[in-house]
C-alpha cells in the first residue's frame, strides 16, 4: 500500500518537472537513489515531520527509537502565533522489547497519554523505519485510537528509507488529503478566502506576508502548514482559490484539491520582489474570477507600487557598500532566481547559482535574467566550493547552513538562505531584510583581519612598537 | 563489580508510554562523537540517509563545524535483501575519493531489527578486498533502540581499541592513556594534558575532540576530521604505564585495553569540584611519584576563594539536573558541594553510578519528567542542554547549559568545568546567572494585595521586572527549614 502511494505521488500529472520525462523516467520516480558514502540530505520521515510540524496546535508523535524524534526535534524555526504544542517532542523511544514484541501496544497507550495530558485536537503519527521492518500497522493503530478516542489520529507513512526529504513531504501531503482536509466544515466563508500551500512560516515569513493580505481584505483559511490549526486545514476546501509556494514539495495538495473540490491554484514565490508582486496580482485574479469583488485588481495594484517603491528605496541605500561585490548562489528550485533579481538591483554580480533542484522554466528564468552565459551549477561538491572560495571567485556565499562552514573556513562571508536561517526573507521587508543582511556580512571587517598574516608566517610584516 | 547493572542495559519496563521532550540522543550519535576525536577520520552510518543527516546536523549545530559523517543509504530493498552490499560500495566510494585515517562503521536501528552483524559484513569486505587491507575499518553495533549516546561512544571505543591498538611488548616511562568521556568538552581535554604533563606524564587521549572539533581553520578542504587522536597514538596506547578512565560508563574500555595489552586502569568518575579534584590530583602524584605542581597549588587557592565569594548566591539554590549518567554523577557532586540542593534529576540510560548519585535518584525518563519534578520541587535553576530551554521557558526559571546539545549558544565546546580552574569558572557563571535574577523588593512584597498598588508614573524603568513573589521567598528563604 505504501508502495502503492509512492508511485502515485510520482506520477504527478501538474508537475512540469515529471511531464517533460520520458515514460520509463517517471515510473523510476523523482528520488534519486542515494549513493552509499557519497550521499547528503534528510530521508522522508524528516521530509514529513518537515511539512506537518508547523502545524501549530496538534501533538506530533514519531513511533520509532530514539534517533528519529531525540537527535531532530524542536530544530526548525517554523513560528507559531499561538500554540507551542507543535514544538514538544513525542516519540515512543522504541526499546528492545518493542522491537521483539511489536510496538503497536506501546504506540496505542502513547497516543492515549498525550491525549490525556495535552488535550490536542489531533495527532499526527509518524512511522518511521524500525517500526515499519518489523510490521507495525500504524493506519490500524490510528484507527483504532481515532475510534476509542473521538480524537483526529493521523498515520504519516513515511519511513525514512522510503526516499528523499521531497518524497517525504508528499507523502505528508497525502496524509492530509486522505485523513484531514474536507473533515470539518469553516465557521465562516467568504469570497476571498485563500489557501496558502507548502508555506512553513520559517522565521515568521508568513508574517511578512498576511499583513498585505489583511490590507487587501484577503483572509487566508488555511496555510498548509505554516502558523496553521488543524481545524483550518481540515476545513480548508471551503476555499475559493489557493497558491502553492513550493511547489516541489506539496504540489499534490494544490493539484488533488482541484480535483476534488474545483479549487483553482497557481504556483508562485514570496521571494523576490517581482515575484511578489506577481504572487499578489495572481492571487486577487484568481480571487475576482471565483466572485471576489472587482475591485480587489486595483486595490491590489496600488499596493503593490506603494511596497515596492518602499522596498527599492530602501535597498538602494544599500548600492554603495554592495556595488560590484560577487555573490555565489547555492541554494535550490525557485530561490535559485527569484532574488537573483533583488541582489542585482543592489549592485550585487551573481557568478554562479545552482539549479540542482530547479525546473526547466526556472533555468529558462535564469538565463533571462543574467544572461545566456549564466553560470549554471548543477551540483558543487564542498571541496570545488571551497577552492573557488579560496580563490577568491565569489564575495559571498549564499547556501543553506551546511555550506556555512566551507565559506567560513575559507574565510569568506556567508549569509544563510535556507531553512536554518535567523532572518525571514519573503515579501517586500523581507527582500530588504536580504539585502540589509548581505551588506552587514559583506561589510564586516574581521575578514580583511583574518587575512591577515600571524606574526609568525613568513613574509608577515607587522611592525614591532616603537 | 558490586552491581548487576550494566551500563546501557534498561532493566525497569517504562512507566510512561510516550517520552516527551527526549533528554536522550541515539547510540549511533555517540558513536559518531568517538570516531570524529581520531585524527583523518570518517564516521559512516549503516542506515537511511535520514539516521546520518539528523545526527550530522545536531552534531553541526553543537560544535558550530562542518561535521565528516557518511551514510550507506539503505533503502527499503536493501533493508530487506541485507545491506552487505550497501556497506561495501560506502567504503569503496570513500576510498575512491579520498584516504581517510579511520573509517568508523555503525549500525542504525534500521539494519539492527534486520539482524545484520554488522562486524561481520566487515570482516567480509576485508576478504574480499585486500588491497584495502592498510585502510583502517572499525565497525561497531549501536542500534537506536538500546542504550543512549553514551553507549554508543563507549562501544565505538571499544571496538577501536580491539581493532587497533597493538600489544606492546615493552612499556614506555610516564606514558599515559587517557580514555576520555563523551562529556568533557575541548577545554576539558586540554586542561587535563595540561595537568598531566605538569606531573611528568605523556598523556594519549582516546579520543581526542581538543584537536579535531576545536576551530580549526585547514589549508584545504576535506571531508574527514581535521585531527584528534592518530592511528599512531592508538597502536602506541598498548605500551602505556596506565589507562585513566574518565567516566564510570567507559569502564568496559579500560577492561578492553587491560585485556588486549595488560595496561592497569584507574576508573575516575569525578573532576568537577574541589574534593573530587583533590582526590584526581592524590591519585596522580600516587601514579607520578611527582610532587605537586606549583600552578595547580595556586588554583586550588583561586577555587576556595571563588567558592566562598558564590556561595552567597547559590547556596540552598533548588536544582533540577538532567544529563547522561557519568556527566549526572560528576555534577550533583560538584553541585551539593558547593550548597545547591537537587530536587530532580533524570538521565538517559543505565548505570551502576545511579544510586550512588546525591540527591533524589535519578530515574531513566525525558525532559517532561524533569520538568515535573522541577515543577513539584520549587526548583530555582534548571541544569541541562539546550531542549531544556522551554521547560526553563515555561518555569520561568534560568537554564545552565551543559551537555550535549548545546545549540542555542557560542562556544559550548570551549568551555571548562573540571578541575580547580574549570569550578572556579562554572561556580562564577552560576552565581552570576543566579544574581542577575535578583528581584528587587517592592513594598508589598511580603504582604501583597494589603498595600495601594504601586503606580509608576512616566519615568517606570525599563529594567522593571516583575517580582516573581514565589520565587523570591523560596530563594531568600533557601537554607532554612
Amino acid at each position: 500500500m505504501l508502495n502503492q502511494k509512492v508511485q502515485d505521488v510520482f506520477e504527478e500529472p501538474a508537475c512540469g518537472h515529471n511531464k517533460a520525462k520520458s515514460e520509463k523516467d517517471r515510473k523510476k520516480g523523482c528520488t534519486k537513489v542515494a549513493t552509499p558514502g557519497a550521499a547528503a540530505g534528510g530521508c522522508a520521515f524528516d521530509g514529513a515531520k518537515i511539512a506537518l510540524q508547523p502545524i501549530v496546535d496538534a501533538a506530533h508523535l514519531v513511533h520509532g527509537p530514539i534517533a528519529c524524534e531525540g537527535n531532530s526535534w524542536d530544530n526548525r524555526s517554523a513560528l507559531s502565533s499561538g500554540s507551542r504544542l507543535y514544538r514538544t517532542g513525542f516519540t515512543t523511544d522504541m526499546n528492545e522489547m518493542d522491537v521483539i514484541y511489536g510496538g503497536e501496544k506501546h504506540l496505542f497507550k502513547a497516543i492515549r497519554q498525550i491525549i490525556e495530558r495535552f488535550d490536542p485536537p489531533a495527532v499526527f503519527l509518524y512511522q518511521t523505519c524500525v517500526p515499519a521492518i518489523i510490521g507495525d500497522d500504524i493506519e490500524a493503530v490510528a484507527k483504532a485510537a481515532t475510534e476509542k478516542f473521538g480524537r483526529p489520529v493521523i498515520p504519516v507513512n513515511a519511513p525514512g528509507f522510503v526516499g528523499g526529504k521531497n518524497l517525504g513531504n508528499k507523502l505528508a501531503g497525502e496524509a492530509l488529503l486522505d485523513y484531514v482536509i474536507g473533515t470539518m466544515e469553516p465557521e465562516t466563508t467568504t469570497s476571498t478566502d485563500l489557501n496558502i500551500i507548502g508555506e512553513y512560516n520559517l522565521s515568521g515569513e508568513l508574517w511578512q506576508v498576511r499583513p498585505l493580505l489583511d490590507r487587501l481584505g484577503i483572509r487566508i483559511s488555511a496555510c498548509i502548514s505554516g502558523d496553521a490549526r488543524y481545524r483550518e486545514v481540515a476545513s480548508s476546501h471551503r476555499a475559493r482559490a489557493a497558491m502553492l509556494v513550493c511547489s516541489k514539495a506539496m504540489i499534490n495538495i494544490a493539484s488533488k484539491m482541484e480535483e476534488r473540490y474545483k479549487i483553482p491554484w497557481f504556483e508562485g514565490s514570496f521571494y523576490g520582489i517581482s515575484d511578489m508582486s506577481t504572487s499578489l496580482r495572481n492571487i486577487s485574479r484568481l480571487l475576482i474570477e471565483r466572485g471576489a469583488p472587482a475591485d480587489l485588481a486595483e486595490r491590489t495594484e496600488e499596493l503593490i507600487a506603494k511596497e515596492e517603491k518602499e522596498a527599492w528605496a530602501a535597498i538602494e541605500r544599500f548600492r554603495p557598500g554592495l556595488e560590484g561585490k560577487r555573490a555565489l548562489l547555492i541554494t535550490g528550485g525557485v530561490k535559485s532566481w527569484s532574488v537573483v533579481s533583488a541582489l542585482m538591483e543592489a549592485g550585487l554580480v551573481v557568478v554562479g547559482t545552482s539549479v540542482k533542484k530547479s525546473t526547466k522554466e526556472d533555468k529558462e528564468r535564469i538565463t533571462e535574467l543574467m544572461g545566456e552565459d549564466a553560470h549554471m551549477i548543477d551540483t558543487m561538491t564542498p571541496r570545488e566550493m571551497y577552492r573557488m572560495l579560496k580563490d577568491a571567485e565569489a564575495d559571498i556565499l549564499m547556501a543553506g547552513g551546511r555550506s556555512q562552514f566551507v565559506a567560513l573556513k575559507a574565510r569568506v562571508p556567508f549569509l544563510d538562505v535556507n531553512q536554518e536561517r535567523r532572518f525571514a526573507f519573503a515579501g517586500y521587508k523581507g527582500m530588504v531584510t536580504l539585502v540589509s543582511e548581505l551588506h552587514r556580512t559583506i561589510t564586516n571587517p574581521i575578514f580583511q583581519v583574518l587575512k591577515n598574516p600571524a606574526p609568525w608566517t613568513p613574509g608577515c610584516r607587522t611592525t614591532p612598537l616603537v | 563489580m558490586t552491581t548487576t547493572v550494566k551500563p546501557g542495559e534498561n532493566t525497569s519496563p517504562p512507566s510512561e508510554f510516550v517520552s516527551v521532550n527526549p533528554l536522550k540522543m541515539s547510540a549511533p550519535l555517540g558513536g559518531a562523537l568517538f570516531f570524529l576525536g581520531l585524527d583523518r577520520s570518517l564516521p559512516v552510518f549503516h542506515g537511511s540517509q535520514g539516521c546520518t543527516s539528523f545526527a550530522l546536523v545536531l552534531l553541526g549545530r553543537h560544535f558550530k563545524e562542518s561535521i565528516p559523517l557518511q551514510t550507506t543509504a539503505m533503502s527499503e530493498v536493501t533493508t530487506v535483501l541485507g545491506g552487505g552490499d550497501n556497506i561495501q560500495a560506502a567504503i569503496l566510494k570513500i576510498l575512491e575519493k579520498g584516504k581517510p585515517g579511520v573509517i568508523g562503521i555503525c549500525s542504525t536501528g534500521l539494519t539492527e531489527t534486520k539482524g545484520e552483524d554488522i562486524v561481520g559484513e566487515v570482516a567480509l569486505f576485508r576478504k574480499k578486498h585486500p588491497e584495502h587491507d592498510d585502510v583502517p575499518l572499525v565497525a561497531v553495533s549501536t542500534p537506536d533502540f538500546r542504550g543512549s549516546h553514551e553507549d554508543g561512544f563507549r562501544d565505538a571505543m571499544i571496538r577501536t581499541i580491539e581493532e587497533l591498538v597493538a600489544k606492546g611488548d615493552k612499556t614506555v616511562k610516564n606514558q599515559i592513556n587517557v580514555l576520555a568521556g563523551s562529556h568533557l568538552t575541548v577545554a576539558d581535554i586540554d586542561y587535563l594534558r595540561e595537568v598531566l604533563n605538569a606531573f611528568g606524564f605523556s598523556p594519549i587521549f582516546l579520543p581526542d575532540l581538543s584537536r579535531s572539533l576545536d576551530g580549526i581553520i585547514p589549508d584545504n578542504f576535506e571531508p574527514v576530521s581535521m585531527g584528534g587522536t592518530t592511528l599512531d597514538e592508538i597502536r602506541r596506547m598498548g605500551s602505556s604505564e596506565h589507562t585513566l578512565v574518565i567516566g564510570e560508563s567507559l569502564r568496559g574500555a579500560g577492561e578492553a585495553l587491560l585485556k588486549k595489552s595488560g595496561v592497569p586502569y584507574v576508573v575516575v568518575n569525578r573532576l568537577m569540584g574541589i574534593t573530587a579534584f583533590d582526590r584526581f590530583l592524590v591519585t596522580l602524584k600516587n601514579l607520578s611519584g611527582r610532587d605537586y605542581p606549583e600552578s595547580l597549588k595556586r588554583e586550588r587557592n583561586r577555587l576556595t576563594d571563588s567558592m566562598l565569594d558564590s556561595h552567597f548566591y547559590l547556596g540552598g539554590v533548588k536544582v533540577a539536573l538532567g544529563l547522561e549518567p557519568d556527566h549526572l554523577f560528576d555534577m550533583a557532586h560538584f553541585l551539593g558541594e558547593n550548597g545547591m540542593e537537587l530536587v530532580g534529576s533524570v538521565t538517559t540510560t543505565a548505570s551502576p553510578l545511579l544510586s550512588k548519585t546525591p540527591g533524589p535518584k535519578p530515574v531513566t525518563g525525558d525532559l517532561g519528567t524533569l520538568e515535573r519534578q522541577a515543577e513539584s520541587g520549587k526548583a530555582g535553576l534548571l541544569v541541562t542542554h539546550s531542549h531544556g530551554r522551554q521547560a526553563a521557558g515555561r518555569l520561568d526559571i534560568p537554564l545552565f547549559r551543559v551537555g550535549f546539545p548545546i545549540f542555542d549558544r557560542l562556544g559550548a565546546t570551549h568551555r571548562l568545568f573540571i578541575g580547580y580552574r574549570g569550578a572556579m569558572e562554572t561556580l562564577f557563571r552560576l552565581s552570576n546567572m543566579m544574581w542577575s535574577r535578583d528581584p528587587e523588593n517592592q513594598p508589598d512584597t511580603w504582604y501583597p494585595g494589603e498595600k495601594n498598588p504601586i503606580v509608576f508614573g512616566e519615568g517606570t524603568p525599563e529594567e522593571f521586572v516583575p517580582v516573581n513573589f514565589e520565587g523570591h521567598n523560596e530563594r531568600s528563604g533557601g537554607g532554612l527549614p
